[in-house]
């Protein structure tokens, strides 16, 4: 029995086996000299085990009496949070060698944090569903403050951490409650005590779970944290808040609604729905005001996970192969925007004032045009990918009679395209100033710049099949 | 030829990607090249798409040519034309030569130029070729990009405000567009156009908040639409963002914009609005009729006090789409004809007019009318041509310009005969402004100095406008020629529309 078990988390065990040897290796030798190299194998072997994991037979298999679930959408969700990670890691060693930030604990905390991420989609039971996520945030709090000597930096690590802890005390709250009304922590009987009829306790805990999720999707209105941690983190970390952490939150909030109260889709998707549309609404406004590249991006993340939770809320395994189509297009054009940011510089300073990009199409047309055409993806014009990703949750909130909801969104899109077409239109049309950017680039960014762009552009032609992949996820999730 | 329409369609894209990758450098050469390849594949475009036209048979009211792939979502590459659309094709192939040739002074990042035009070609004919809903609609939106940078990046002093405002205008409307087509795929489980215009969409009352809407679903997904094309269109009071654009955008963009992006509202309503909502439209065409009026009188009377000659034939433009709403929504044979023939003509004669102010524009640098005066004297090719697209606007019969506001008329007489009343009244207004215009920058004493020694065409010029003034002719004096192709599939149109609506709800009107 426990050989199965393990051979079922054998590539968890496999990256947390792995940092622990990093991270002895890097203690024991010379310390951040030895960075780059953990860097490069860290994300080689976060590459690996996704690979691997793609690779792996179909179906589903449960470990240690149901707390740990692998099914295919464990595996869709972890081959995106692997690959993402890996991508994020990739193009950030760069940036943090010049910085001095180059630290052999960076890329083991993405490990860890991987690990935890990984837990997290795979989560049968609340206490698995609580290791993974704390394991995740706590290797996130750290990287957050990772450059330590700035006061941003430091004051990003503290305020997620004490947001963070504040939002898993309420969904520690919530299990204790579906705990005590389910009578069992196991998703599979909780979902059995919800059917028919759900308790008001029960009802209770699933409303504060979804709290302490909606934080960790940073959905309106648990946002708070978001403008600020990305900002005052260095960009390669805001570069990962906003890629796998997203991913792996989404595939928990999905695995947690279906799997444990899968039978009460109508009493949580009304809820999902508010925060969709606060998250649209608020993420496509508030962010019209902001000048700073990050912060941009932050209010950016808030609309689409708005836009993803549309999907979730239409209760249905269309909705969630929506939800998870659009989070893996969101994951790919954030990390191409990300290098991007990455790369911004002047006089070898970050530069995050958008501003700055005043008539960069004259300087660096191909970096401008890959940058154009993430924007309007980001936008949701077509015939770029992001347009499909809107698409698919549009559908998914019609097909669930949510026609309210849909058109909502559309018009939340329409606000959002304000400051996207701003970033445009300051390269493009910007009036010219003598500073412009440095020229240089390291070369992982851009081509992770330049894929990204691609990918948008030669998606519409079947999106590399990555629908039908969802398509195979969702019906795992929603029986 | 199996993928003649792909073949078309994909042309100026493949051309747009090859000046992308391949043309190095932006000295003289390299912007000669550019302008060249355009030239060469808008101009093989055009000749291609001739083949569409021989090829085309008007008797058969099905589509043709068509093509179908399967695609992601359960949706469809399909493509194909029918009489409806294979027109507003050729207006799009004929054009873009035209517009490239028109911007052959262009000498700022020529290269993007070129492949924006290019692109907006590709997306312009896959709009009226596209046979499914999303297909479509990526056309449509997809368009918005080059335009938007078109306006943006070599458009005038005010080029943002206006690049900005055409953009979230019509972004707007179209995304509710989406919605709806959305709530349709559900409805009807395809987003296979022919079989929409098949499918009959439920028009029970239905109750939202509280609220009894008439016509059911049917209101709801033709307001949605209405939303798009209205604003597209653009129909009176949703007009304001053409007059910005045009004035800022360069005079090769405000041509496509006139020509054939404003072609895309009317066909809309024409390919979606009236045959899959029958319901709704009859509903709304009282309000329709009246907002076209309004349009017709409001806007002439606008362009009547304009400074800014783009800005007056922008208005002008407003007013003459009014005739295509209204006509459209006469929903009978000579109204129908009658709109699609005035927006065809208009493609040629607003085109054209866009490009008489870019003549001049290009010489003085300057769209004030008060700066000309007495042009007749120095340049009396460039009056002559002029002079003859002034009357085409005016509707001089003719010209191409009457056939369709005599047609519009007609077909709206039967069903509205006030709307009809007051819309005759634009006939004498759009004389009044265009006559003026030409007045105040053609006639009178030469006597301001910066014009003494401005010149008259040159002969790239007057290639640009042989063909529009040869096409302006051909179908005032031969309307036949349009109206034997568009003529059945708009009688299969209106006939059933009619099977929906009897023709005695609509005759009804009149008594009103």
């Amino acid at each position: 029995m426990l050989n199965t078990d393990i051979s079922i988390v054998l590539p968890e065990i496999v990256l947390a086996l792995f940092a622990m040897a990093a991270l002895l290796f890097g203690v024991y030798t010379k310390k951040d000299k030895v960075a780059g190299p953990i860097l490069w194998a860290t994300s080689a072997v976060l590459a690996a085990i996704g690979i691997w994991i793609a690779m792996s037979p179909a179906g589903t298999h449960t470990a240690f009496n149901g707390a740990f679930v692998d099914d295919s959408f464990a595996r869709f969700a972890k081959v995106t949070i692997l690959l993402s990670a890996a991508a994020v890691l990739l193009m950030s060693a760069d940036f943090m060698y010049r910085r001095g930030l180059l630290r052999f604990e960076y890329p083991i905390l993405v490990a860890l944090s991987a690990v935890g991420m990984m837990m997290m989609v795979s989560a049968g039971d609340l206490m698995a569903l609580y290791m993974g996520l704390e394991l995740q945030s706590l290797a996130l709090y750290v990287v957050a403050a990772l450059n330590r000597d700035s006061l941003k930096s430091t004051e990003a690590g503290l305020k997620y951490f004490v947001l963070g802890a504040l939002s898993s005390g309420i969904l520690l709250y919530g299990a204790s409650l579906v705990y005590g009304f389910a009578g069992s922590t196991v998703f599979s009987d909780i979902i059995v005590s919800a059917e028919g009829h759900i308790p008001l306790g029960l009802l209770f805990g699933l409303t504060f779970v979804i709290m302490g999720l909606a934080f960790k999707v940073s959905a309106v209105p648990f946002h708070m944290w978001a403008p600020d941690v990305y900002e005052g983190s260095p960009t390669p970390v805001t570069a990962f808040f906003a890629t796998a952490p997203k991913m792996a939150a989404m595939g928990l909030f999905a695995r947690v609604v279906h799997d444990a109260f899968g039978m009460a889709v109508a009493d949580w998707s009304q809820i999902i729905a508010l925060l969709a549309v606060a998250s649209m609404f608020v993420g496509s406004i508030a962010a019209i005001g902001q000048r700073n590249i990050k912060r941009l991006m932050a209010y950016s993340s808030i609309t689409h996970m708005g836009f993803a939770l549309m999907g979730l809320a239409a209760g249905t395994a269309l909705g969630v192969q929506a939800m998870l189509v659009y989070m893996v297009i969101y994951v790919t054009m954030n990390i191409g925007t990300f290098a991007f940011i990455m790369s911004m510089e002047k006089d070898g300073v970050p530069v995050t004032d958008i501003s700055a990009l005043k008539q960069y199409s004259k300087h660096e047309p191909l970096r401008a045009l890959a940058l154009l055409l993430l924007m309007f993806s980001l936008a949701g014009v077509p015939p770029l990918l992001g347009f499909f990703g809107k698409f698919y949750v549009l559908k998914a909130a019609v097909d669930a009679n949510m026609t309210w909801l849909a058109t909502a969104g559309a018009i939340a899109s329409v606000i959002g395209a304000f400051y996207y077409l701003r970033i445009v239109y300051y390269m493009y049309f910007g009036e010219n100033e003598e500073e412009t950017l440095d020229g240089t680039m390291a070369p992982t960014q851009w081509v992770f710049l330049m894929a990204s762009a691609a990918i948008m552009l030669l998606g519409l032609v079947n999106m590399f099949g990555v629908d039908g992949y969802a398509a195979m996820a969702a019906e795992a999730l929603v029986k | 030829m199996e993928n003649l329409l792909s073949i078309v369609t994909f042309i100026p894209a493949l051309a747009a990607l090859i000046l992308a990758v391949f043309l190095r450098g932006n000295d003289a050469a390299a912007q000669k090249n550019a302008k060249w390849l355009a030239l060469l594949a808008t101009s093989a475009t055009f000749i291609l798409s001739i083949f569409i036209l021989t090829g085309f048979d008007p008797s058969d009211t099905g589509f043709q040519f068509v093509e179908e792939k399967d695609w992601i979502l359960g949706l469809k590459y399909k493509m194909g034309v029918d009489g409806i659309s294979v027109l507003f094709v050729m207006l799009t192939t004929f054009l873009m030569p035209i517009t490239i040739a028109a911007c052959w002074k262009v000498e700022v990042r020529v290269k993007e130029y070129m492949i924006a035009f290019l692109l907006l070609e590709t997306l312009m004919l896959g709009v009226f070729m596209a046979l499914d809903l999303v297909l479509f609609y990526l056309f449509f939106e997809a368009g918005l990009i080059p335009m938007f940078l078109i306006i943006g990046i070599w458009g005038g002093a005010n080029r943002i405000y206006a690049a900005f405002k055409f953009f979230l205008y019509t972004f707007l409307g179209s995304v509710l567009m989406l919605v709806a087509m959305v709530a349709m795929y559900r409805d009807a489980g395809t987003t296979d156009i022919p079989m929409l215009l098949k499918h009959t969409f439920t028009s029970d009352t239905m109750a939202i908040f509280g609220f009894q809407i008439v016509g059911g679903l049917q209101t709801l997904l033709w307001l949605a639409f209405f939303a798009s094309f209205a604003v597209k269109m653009p129909m009176w009071p949703f007009h304001t963002w053409l007059p910005d654009a045009h004035v800022q955008a360069p005079t090769a963009g405000s041509v496509v914009l006139a020509s054939v992006l404003l072609k895309m509202g009317g066909y809309g309503f024409l390919r979606f609005s009236l045959p899959m909502f029958p319901v709704a439209s009859d509903i709304f065409t009282p309000l329709i009729m009246w907002l076209s009026v309004i349009a017709i009188i409001y806007t002439s009377l606008v362009a009547m006090v304009q400074e800014d000659m783009k800005k007056l034939i922008a208005y002008s433009s407003v007013a003459h789409m009014g005739y295509v709403t209204m006509g459209t929504f006469a929903m009978n044979q000579q109204g129908v004809d009658g709109a699609i023939f005035q927006m065809v003509s208009h493609g040629f004669v607003a085109g054209a007019l866009f490009l008489c102010v870019g003549v001049i524009y290009d010489r003085m640098h300057t769209r004030d009318i008060d700066a000309y005066g007495g042009l007749v004297n120095r340049m009396p090719k460039y009056a002559l041509v002029f002079m003859f697209f002034t009357m085409a606007n005016v509707g001089l019969p003719g010209t191409s310009g009457f056939v369709g506001e005599f047609l519009t008329l007609m077909g709206t007489f039967q069903v509205n005969t006030w709307a009809a009343a007051f819309a005759t009244t634009g006939v004498i207004l759009s004389a009044s402004y265009a006559l003026w215009l030409y007045r105040r920058v053609a006639f009178g004493d030469l006597i301001k100095e910066s014009l003494k020694s401005i010149t008259d065409m040159d002969t790239r010029e007057k290639l640009i406008f042989a063909p529009l003034v040869f096409m302006t002719l051909l179908l005032g004096i031969y309307p036949t020629l349009v109206l034997d192709i568009i003529g059945p599939s708009v009688e299969a149109l209106v006939n059933n529309y009619h099977a929906v609506i009897p023709v005695d709800t609509a005759a009804a009107l009149v008594s009103h």
